[in-house]
């Protein structure tokens, strides 16, 4: 019971987590972004104010999205020691150390660097102030690299051996650059970056498509957004596709039983097909089924008759060489968790595609039904991120540690009494904080970037009280006020 | 005076220092992330005005959650050096560390999220997630570090056997309310440095009030740890000075806040938490929890640690990487180093609460909507929108 309450609270406060992480990350690239240009620009007062517009509309977005994903992240800290101790035990040698230079290298620069962002306008130079924005993006990629290092090595061990009954490391390196890790990296960051941008694109398209109804003209902020988040995003769906597809593959050969079950394919075949859609039942006969013939050799093998191996078969051969046992994940669960990730990359790649044609046509402004569903559509990399991780951790099943430790070993023995209250607590948190979060963030979304200047702004009021002289007069230089941001 | 384990140590040098880094990081958790709990304590007894406190906020936005990642590379650190170590602690502390990581998620949000709407309800909701945010960690990482040491029920395979109950005992409760106090001792004397006129006047007298209260509960707690570390089975080593060093720095709080020197009062309340944090790793050592059922059971750091390669991958990352943060974070302190005052934009809300004698009246503003933002926009010196009026009228 421990087991299953633990499974289900690492599940939920996991995704909860990476809800927001993928849109820090991609945004906080994309404000760099935004931000050299506006710093680029200082000549051209006209393109200078629009891009710092823009970084102001979606700076205040991105913090209210951070914010929780700083305070979901130290949930994560200490969860492995309150609910998986055995865990651990048996593999901190190996696992701890990722984490601890996570900490080290990239919490640290988020943090510090994001207080002088925020607060530092003014107090630190125009170019320090980009490259704090600079170090933030930095810093979320290095957590990320590192977190992975961590979550690859679970599916897939290297640079370790086994020393009475726990994995001590042999070689630092190895972990480092485990190729699951670097295969997983570029697809989870640019899916990152395909979050932020098909954020970016929907807000845009409702501005734009309110202005379009109320007969202005198009608010020169979201349309270039919008055709920023295009180029962006239609780049990192590419590479998000090309880095999948390559994911897939390694797994093909480090976790043959996750790609079979993802394909709920119960026998070796040649030249296997990928089935788009199933219903009925998954064990072998279905009712109704549309298979693309081929394609999943393809995607696996990367060639036309390439073989996959099937359930049956793996099991077979696990069985073999780990003993008694079923070996086979939850099939529903992967087979549709990784049809729908998929389903909705397909369904932005083709809307991005859509986006650029019309883009170049410069039509992105007026067209009426992209931006009409570019809206809805900016829940698709969301669902796609938590598919994802369902997929990658559930298709490990029954494994912790592939081929190593056993989900079931690694929980901790803690009172069912406990993880219920933790399980209970942390879903009350998290759905209260989501409401607020989605609130907010809908309440900024919607926000007419112009009414900031007009009645919103905190001026600079150290620099105005000594310019009219209300002031103490002999403000000492530390003395100055910087503007109440909280 | 110094008394040292008779078995020969199954650990080496590494494990030591490990042991001492991760002293070290507590340090630095406790004297940083200390000051900005006590600002979040003190929320309502010296923030009278909404905006009082959205001051006092403002005093600690740009640091706080670098401070936080203090206890992130602690836990990192413990994990990696020490995996049993991580483990026993965090599965046995299960409910206490539940309460902390709850607190630390409503706090870290309000800070972010109170100024985001102009209704005082919501500020008000949001201070009293900072406050009780910051109150509640305060006094269970005191409590928890008085367990750690006190010992608690650790059985053979390295599990803590006992239940949340067996964490609340006078010492340990003693324990809590000896860093709720140094930490709201820290965060009134962060606060007469970084305000002006009635705030930092008001943070002066809590101050003094807390000064002597600090004292007596660390006296009273050191006094007792080291009672407890002379008496028969204790290994540790705890040379005197340093728990009197402690309890010295923290009974000169409050005469160098009469005489004005606030700063060096910050400095000398760090030390006592040096002390603090130093007592408790010294009188540990090599334990790094003790067990109430058997000293056979004690975790040590020969029996928590991991393997030496990870020791050393790790000693070399940390050796190269925690200048550079040190560095940066300290640079980060000096660009905010000014005081933080009341902004001239004097949006005051009509907020519950005593009525402060030194608001502008005339200046609320309880509109609810499309100031939403007022409090997020840049702190751009191009951006003279609003006429100075004065710092809240107060001069
Ligand atoms: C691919 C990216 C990624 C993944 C898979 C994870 N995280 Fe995360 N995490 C981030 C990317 C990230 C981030 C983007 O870097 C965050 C979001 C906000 C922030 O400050 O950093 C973050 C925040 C964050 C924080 C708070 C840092 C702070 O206070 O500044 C902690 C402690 C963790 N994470 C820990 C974890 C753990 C233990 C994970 C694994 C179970 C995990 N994260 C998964
Ligand atoms: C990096 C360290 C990670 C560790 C040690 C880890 C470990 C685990 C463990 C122990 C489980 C429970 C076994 C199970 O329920 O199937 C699990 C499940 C899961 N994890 Fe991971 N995981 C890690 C990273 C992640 C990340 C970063 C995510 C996503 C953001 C994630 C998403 C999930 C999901 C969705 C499940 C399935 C939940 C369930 O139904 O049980 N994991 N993982
Ligand atoms: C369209 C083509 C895509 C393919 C072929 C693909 C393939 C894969 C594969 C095979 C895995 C599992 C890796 C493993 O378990 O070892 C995976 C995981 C994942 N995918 Fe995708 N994916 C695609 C699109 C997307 C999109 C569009 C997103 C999000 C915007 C996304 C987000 C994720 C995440 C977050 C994970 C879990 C982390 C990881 O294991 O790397 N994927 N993907």
């Amino acid at each position: 019971m421990t087991l299953l309450l633990s499974r289900w609270q690492f599940g939920i406060t996991t995704v909860f987590h990476f809800i927001f992480v993928p849109l820090t990350i991609g945004l906080a690239l994309l404000l760099a972004i935004m931000q050299t240009a506006a710093y680029r620009a200082r000549e051209d007062q006209e393109k200078r104010a629009k891009w710092e517009q823009m970084v102001v509309f979606w700076r205040r977005l991105f913090l209210i999205n951070f914010a929780i994903g700083v305070v979901t992240g130290i949930v994560q800290e200490f969860q492995f020691g309150m609910n998986w101790s055995m865990y651990s035990r048996y593999v901190g040698s190996v696992f701890g150390a990722p984490l601890a230079v996570e900490a080290l290298l990239a919490f640290f620069l988020e943090s510090t660097f994001l207080g002088i962002w925020i607060f530092g306008k003014g107090r630190v130079s125009d170019r320090v102030h980009l490259a704090s924005i600079w170090l933030v993006s930095i810093g979320t990629m290095l957590s990320a690299y590192f977190i992975l290092a961590a979550n690859a090595w679970m599916q897939h061990p290297v640079g370790y051996k086994i020393e009475g009954n726990r994995a001590i490391m042999t070689n630092f390196w190895a972990v480092m650059t485990n190729s699951t890790l670097i295969s997983s990296f570029l697809h989870v960051f640019t899916a990152a970056l395909v979050t932020a941008t098909m954020l970016i694109l929907g807000v845009s398209a409702w501005h734009l498509r309110r202005s379009q109804k109320a007969g202005d003209s198009p608010h020169p902020v979201f349309s270039t957004s919008a055709k920023l988040a295009l180029i962006v995003g239609s780049v990192a769906v590419v590479a998000t596709m090309f880095f999948g597809d390559n994911q897939a593959r390694l797994m093909e050969t480090q976790q043959p039983m996750k790609m079979a079950a993802a394909e709920a394919q119960y026998n070796t075949a040649n030249g296997a097909s990928f089935s788009l859609l199933t219903i009925g039942n998954l064990s072998g006969d279905p009712i109704f089924q549309i298979r693309i013939p081929h394609a999943l050799s393809v995607l696996s093998d990367n060639s036309w008759n390439g073989p996959v191996q099937g359930i049956n078969q793996v099991q077979a051969k696990e069985q073999a060489t780990y003993g008694k046992g079923s070996y086979v994940p939850v099939l529903w669960v992967t087979y549709w968790t990784f049809r729908i990730m998929v389903g909705c990359g397909m369904v932005m790649f083709f809307g991005l595609i859509w986006g650029l044609w019309l883009m170049y046509r410069r039509k992105v402004d007026t067209s009426k039904w992209f931006l009409r569903l570019a809206i809805p559509a900016l829940a698709l990399p969301f669902v796609a991120n938590a598919t994802g991780w369902i997929f990658t951790e559930m298709g490990r099943q029954p494994w912790v540690v592939y081929g190593l430790l056993k989900t079931a070993k690694g929980v901790s023995p803690v009172g069912t009494g406990y993880v219920v209250t933790t399980l209970v607590g942390f879903t009350a948190i998290y759905t209260i904080l989501a409401i607020i979060d989605f609130g907010l963030m809908a309440r900024y979304a919607k926000l007419d970037p112009d009414s900031v200047d007009e009645h919103g702004a905190t001026k600079a009021p150290g620099d105005d009280d000594d310019a009219s002289g209300t002031g103490d007069g002999h403000q000492a230089d530390d003395d100055r006020i910087p503007a109440l941001i909280y | 005076m110094i008394t040292i384990a008779t078995a020969a140590p199954a650990y080496t040098g590494l494990e030591i220092f490990w042991f001492l880094v991760i002293a070290i990081l507590w340090v630095g958790y406790f004297a940083l992330e200390g000051f900005d709990f006590g600002v979040g304590m003190l929320l309502p007894v010296v923030g009278k005005t909404d905006l009082d406190r959205r001051v006092m906020v403002n005093t600690i936005g740009p640091v706080w959650d670098g401070n936080e990642v203090w206890l992130l590379v602690a836990g990192g650190a413990t994990f990696a050096a020490f995996p049993n170590w991580y483990a026993t602690l965090f599965s046995g502390f299960y409910l206490p560390l539940f309460l902390i990581l709850a607190a630390l998620i409503f706090r870290g949000v309000a800070f972010e999220y109170r100024s985001k709407r102009d209704l005082p309800k919501w500020h008000l909701a949001w201070d009293h997630a900072i406050f009780w945010g910051s109150l509640v960690p305060s006094l269970l990482w005191g409590v928890a570090f008085a367990n750690i040491l006190r010992g608690t029920p650790i059985g053979p395979h390295q599990t803590y056997l006992g239940s949340f109950f067996n964490l609340l005992n006078i010492y340990s409760l003693l324990g809590g309310v000896t860093t709720l106090l140094l930490f709201a001792l820290h965060g009134s004397i962060f606060l007469s440095l970084k305000t002006t006129e009635d705030i930092k006047e008001r943070a002066e007298a809590t101050a003094k009030v807390l000064a002597p209260a600090a004292t007596l509960a660390l006296l009273a707690f050191l006094a007792w740890t080291y009672v407890n570390a002379r008496n028969g089975h204790d290994v540790g080593i705890v040379p005197p000075f340093v728990p009197i060093l402690a309890i010295a720095a923290v009974a000169v709080v409050g005469w160098l806040m009469r005489e004005k020197l606030a700063g060096w009062a910050f400095i000398a309340n760090a030390v006592a938490m040096v002390g603090l944090i130093a007592t408790i790793f010294l009188n540990l050592y090599p334990r790094v929890m003790v067990s109430s059922i058997s000293p056979a059971y004690n975790l040590t750091i020969g029996n928590t640690s991991s393997a030496p390669y990870t020791l050393k991958v790790m000693t070399i990352v940390a050796l190269i990487f925690t200048p550079l943060v040190l560095v940066y974070q300290s640079w980060s302190y000096w660009v905010f180093r000014a005081r933080v005052r009341r902004p001239a934009i004097g949006a005051v809300l009509p907020v519950a609460g005593p009525p402060a004698t030194d608001d502008t009246p005339g200046t609320a503003t309880p509109d609810a909507t499309d100031a939403a933002d007022a409090a997020d926009a840049p702190n751009s010196a191009a951006d003279p929108a609003a006429a100075p009026t004065g710092d809240g009228g107060a001069r």
